[in-house]
């Protein structure tokens, strides 16, 4: 198989995947092995570019001309192989889970729940391997779409209020908002392909720069920056496995990895390092992270905490990026791995306490660690990854995050680095004493562990955020490649 | 000659003259199988027309074999193959697979004279899209015209007789304008033929009467374009007109009137007359942008799902207008892409409208509610025509609203402002789109009564639900492979900019 055949297959893989698990959908085993089945072959398939992309090589593949000079192409770079590698990975996994959670929760359609996440897996796919930013917006809208099925998934009215909220948002903001900053693009630049280095250098200057970047940031509303930030908290409504694969990892990361590559490969960070007007973005992303933070400490329930810890760990990735230096771009790809790995375990946590016992607030988790010690262990080092202590994944991102900003003298990145650090302790070390050392209240419901496959995905995804920790060396290699070699 | 160069010819003569005999077959299943069976050459013809085009350039025929000035052209160039696509593909899907919607409006005693009315405006637009004559255009557009009220007032609502009194008065002020503005024009030129006109206008050294012409063809045109703020008819007369009828007009009744309008406005008066002070540009751009931000705001609250469909019109309109009164290259193109992208999108929106009809009572968006579950394949098409109306990447009407916001960028500050006026129309359509989809699959169906006859509701039936899949789709190929449009409206675009300074 060629390269360019191998990326049509990652591509159309898990679509195929989404017509079998619908024609199976009578038989609940079969369609869920065929979920199982195409999440591994598609890993094997998206891990086989790895060799080539850290070889140095960028495989493409162009689909169709559109129009106008457009076309629909797709090429592996460093960071999209890495968002690829780890959705494809987490897939499987998060499928495991899914089978614990959908049927232990006995979850109504789900074969409609399997297929479109096989839709929206080959849309996170589309959006990693993205040739040019058209590419990357037809993938991005289609993620949306297919997503919207899965956050309304319950179907009844307080769900399709926030399933409004989710698509509202993030429909309008890539209309509004990053439709016309790619087509602004293309009538300056006159091309929309991925270059490293950029496309926009010398092509714009002054304070349209920064208006521009503005209508990125904001128009790519997976991103979650504040203000367009308040569609996560409204997915919450989504089973668990969703908030957990889709708004940890694949949409919220997509979000995160399309705005790195705005700035790598079309604005390229040495284009915007020297234009002051793309500075506010650091601040946004500053503003971010201690407001998102401040909200999650007042927050009782649980996935809605999480999903504002979300928030502001996606602006980790923002702020690395815009701190605009080799390491700092480095540590913004690290930390999509690593708070993927930290977020999800989290997240698998909140809907195996919910499977067994149906607790979905804050105060409701006192003493729970007695009852099922497997998924708070996993949820001890998620929350420990999240406030960035070693030896968890979320320490390694958040050294070269602050590598960078040290490498610039950026005293506002190193301060927001540090209080946020206060601030991610202060919301989740009570919940780890609560769960570990409170006693139960009085009259609770005698319960165990959430069904096995639920618990076995939390414990891999808790010992992937230990082992990022010691092995990260081989993402350290591929994403160097970003920015050259580093030291 | 052999039969294949008489095409043009052709292209009015067969349905023209197959109405009649709809009209002696009486029965109406004959009726309705002579009328398609007519309805499917002329498309045929139409897509012959526009590979010739294609390949060789544009056409020009001889009507009787009279050579010009003196006899009747019929010029086809890129702008009329594109038009003539819409209105013989829309007419054909519609009368082949519309057949149970028609069934379910009018008594089958009447039907065949409502086939025969259906084919005399079948003939009377292609007609127009054809000539090369500016007084044939009026006959034409009279002939479509008095055959359209015909056709709106079938409907089974007693309103349609009200809206259809309302759009004869605008149509016949519309036409008349337009007859007094080509008067004039003959007046001062002493031609009717446009390829004449265009050349020996430059001729003419009094230009009042030329100005006060182009100020009542363009008056008269936009009437009948629904252009904003004399759409007044088009909501009602789409509301009430038979659900079929309503997706026949809405995919190309009122372009075909921008058709003669663009035609006028670029090549006749445009280029040749730089003292041709109230532009094209600086009188209609305020109409369209107007247009497009009332007819979505309007579409957002209506609570019918016919006039919210059709007010999203009076803002595609818009679009369409605003893509000319960029008077570039760019402009053009988006503008006619977007005639043709747009039949696409609301030609099946209403298909999908008609399939719903048949199987509910009301139209109302409450009376829609929960019809996902019955109805699975008309709503997710529907869903989808949706999205390409909104513009959603990899459908067509993504391809023209690209266009549209490519051509703006390069307007400068009023391009910017154009920009924010579509980019804030697009969200007003994911609004209102999104309001029909809610409705459709997380309703729940008033309780009572209703319930009961709802859980009889079943599927469209087959015709009419491969028609609907079969437009639907066309509106993905059309996102996706979208060089058919693009290269028609590229050529109308150079063409109709030939005069321009």
């Amino acid at each position: 198989m060629s390269p360019a055949d191998t990326i049509a297959t990652a591509i159309l893989l898990p679509l195929v995947g989404a017509v079998f698990i619908a024609l199976c959908g009578r038989w609940p085993n079969v369609r869920e092995s065929v979920t199982l089945f195409t999440a591994s072959a598609l890993a094997i398939v998206v891990w086989s570019l790895t060799p080539l992309i850290m070889a140095g090589d960028r495989p493409e593949l162009v689909v169709a001309q559109l129009f106008g000079g457009l076309s629909l192409a797709f090429k592996v770079e460093p960071l999209g192989m890495l968002f690829a590698a780890l959705a494809a990975t987490l897939w499987i996994v998060n499928s495991v889970y899914s089978i614990g959670y959908m049927r232990g929760n006995n979850e109504k359609n789900q074969t409609r729940f399997y297929v479109c996440f096989a839709i929206a897996l080959s849309a996170a796919l589309g959006v990693a391997f993205a040739g040019n930013l058209v590419t990357l917006f037809l993938s991005y809208e289609i993620l949306t779409l297919s997503t919207f099925p899965l956050v309304a998934h319950k179907g009844d009215a307080a769900t399709v209020r926030s399933a409004r909220v989710y698509l509202g948002i993030l429909l309008g903001t890539s209309i509004a908002l990053f439709l016309p900053a790619i087509i602004w693009t293309y009538s300056v630049a006159g091309t929309l392909d991925f270059e490293p280095g950029g496309i926009l250098s010398g092509k714009l200057a002054g304070p349209a720069v920064g208006l521009l970047l503005a209508l990125y940031v904001f128009g790519i509303g997976k991103a979650a920056m504040m203000p367009v930030h308040r569609w996560l908290p409204a997915a919450m409504v989504a089973p668990t496995p969703v908030s957990a694969l889709l708004h940890a990892v694949a949409v919220v990361k997509a979000g995160v990895f399309t705005l790195t590559k705005v700035i790598i490969y079309v604005f390229g960070v040495d284009f915007l390092f020297a234009e002051p007007s793309a500075e506010w973005l650091l601040y946004a992303a500053a503003f971010t992270i201690i407001a998102a933070s401040v909200v999650a400490l007042r927050q009782q329930n649980l996935k809605r905490m999480l999903a504002y810890s979300t928030i502001g760990q996606l602006s980790y990735v923002i702020l690395a990026a815009a701190i605009l230096t080799p390491l700092s771009e480095v540590g913004a790809a690290i930390h999509i791995v690593a708070h993927a790995f930290g977020k999800i375990t989290l997240f698998f946590a909140a809907g195996a306490i919910y499977t067994a016992s149906k607790k979905t607030e804050l105060h409701q988790l006192r003493g729970i660690g007695a009852r099922m010690p497997w998924t708070m262990a996993a949820f001890t080092i998620g929350a420990l990854s999240m406030i960035g202590v070693p030896p968890t994944g979320g320490f390694v991102s958040k050294w070269f995050i602050l590598a960078g900003a040290f490498q610039s003298d950026n005293y506002v990145a190193i301060f927001t680095i540090i209080l946020s650090t206060v601030l991610n302790a202060a919301y989740f070390l009570p919940i780890i004493f609560m769960a570990w050392f409170s006693t139960e209240a009085p009259g609770g419901k005698a319960h165990g562990e959430a069904p096995w496959p639920a618990v076995l995905a939390l414990c891999v995804t808790a010992l992937a955020t230990l082992a990022f920790f010691f092995f990260n060396q081989p993402v350290l290699e591929l994403e160097s490649q970003l920015v050259g070699r580093i030291k | 000659m052999s039969l294949v160069q008489q095409l043009p010819a052709l292209q009015v003569a067969v349905p023209l003259l197959t109405a009649p005999l709809v009209i002696l077959l009486r029965g109406p299943a004959l009726a309705w199988a002579a009328a398609s069976a007519a309805s499917a050459m002329a498309f045929a013809i139409a897509i012959a027309l526009t590979a010739t085009v294609l390949s060789q350039g544009a056409i020009s025929y001889d009507m009787g074999g009279w050579p010009a000035p003196y006899g009747i052209t019929l010029n086809i160039d890129a702008l009329s193959a594109l038009v003539l696509l819409l209105v013989t593909g829309a007419s054909a899907v519609t009368l082949l697979c519309g057949r149970a919607s028609l069934g379910q409006a009018m008594d089958p005693g009447r039907q065949h004279l409502f086939f025969a009315a259906w084919l005399i405006v079948l003939a009377g637009l292609s007609g127009i899209a054809i000539t090369g004559d500016a007084f044939n255009v009026f006959v034409f557009m009279e002939i479509s015209s008095l055959a359209t009220y015909v056709l709106i007032a079938a409907g089974s609502d007693r309103r349609a007789l009200t809206a259809t009194f309302k759009y004869l008065i605008m149509g016949t002020i519309g036409a008349t304008f337009y007859l007094i503005g080509v008067g004039l024009v003959y007046m001062m030129t002493g031609t009717l033929n446009f390829a004449d006109m265009e050349v020996r206008i430059a001729d003419v050294t009094d230009h009042r009467p030329i100005l006060v012409a182009a100020g009542f063809i363009t008056v008269g045109l936009a009437l009948k374009a629904a252009v904003f703020p004399l759409h007044i008819w088009l909501p009602g007369a789409y509301t009430y007109a038979p659900h079929m009828v309503t997706a026949f007009l809405a995919a190309c009744s009122t372009k075909v009137a921008i058709y003669i309008l663009l035609r006028f406005d670029f090549l006749v008066f445009q280029g040749n007359f730089d003292v041709h002070a109230v532009r094209f540009v600086t009188f209609l751009a305020p109409l369209a942008l107007l247009g497009i931000l009332v007819g979505s705001a309007v579409a957002m609250v209506q609570g019918h799902l016919k006039r919210l469909l059709a007010f999203s019109s009076v803002a595609q309109v818009g679009y369409i207008l605003l893509g000319a009164s960029f008077a570039s290259a760019a402009g053009l193109t988006a503008s006619i892409a977007h005639m043709f992208n747009h039949a696409l999108a609301k030609g099946a929106l209403f298909l999908a409208v008609a399939a719903i009809a048949t199987r509910v009572a009301g139209l109302r968006l409450d009376d829609i509610a929960g019809i996902a579950r019955r109805m699975p394949f008309t709503a997710a098409a529907m869903a989808l025509a949706g999205a390409s109306l909104v513009g959603i990447p990899g459908t067509a009407g993504f391809v023209s609203k690209w266009l549209l916001l490519q051509a703006a960028f390069e307007q400068g500050a009023f391009g910017i402002m154009s920009a924010v006026v579509v980019v804030a129309s697009s969200l007003a359509a994911v609004y209102y789109v999104w309001r029909i989809v809610e409705a459709m699959y997380f309703g729940t169906p008033a309780s009572g009564e209703t319930a009961t006859a709802d859980s009889a509701v079943a599927e469209a039936p087959w015709p009419l639900l491969a028609g609907l899949w079969l437009v639907a789709l066309s509106n993905i190929y059309f996102g996706l492979v979208p060089s058919l449009p693009i290269t028609l409206s590229e050529t109308a675009a150079i063409e109709l900019l030939r005069n321009m300074p």
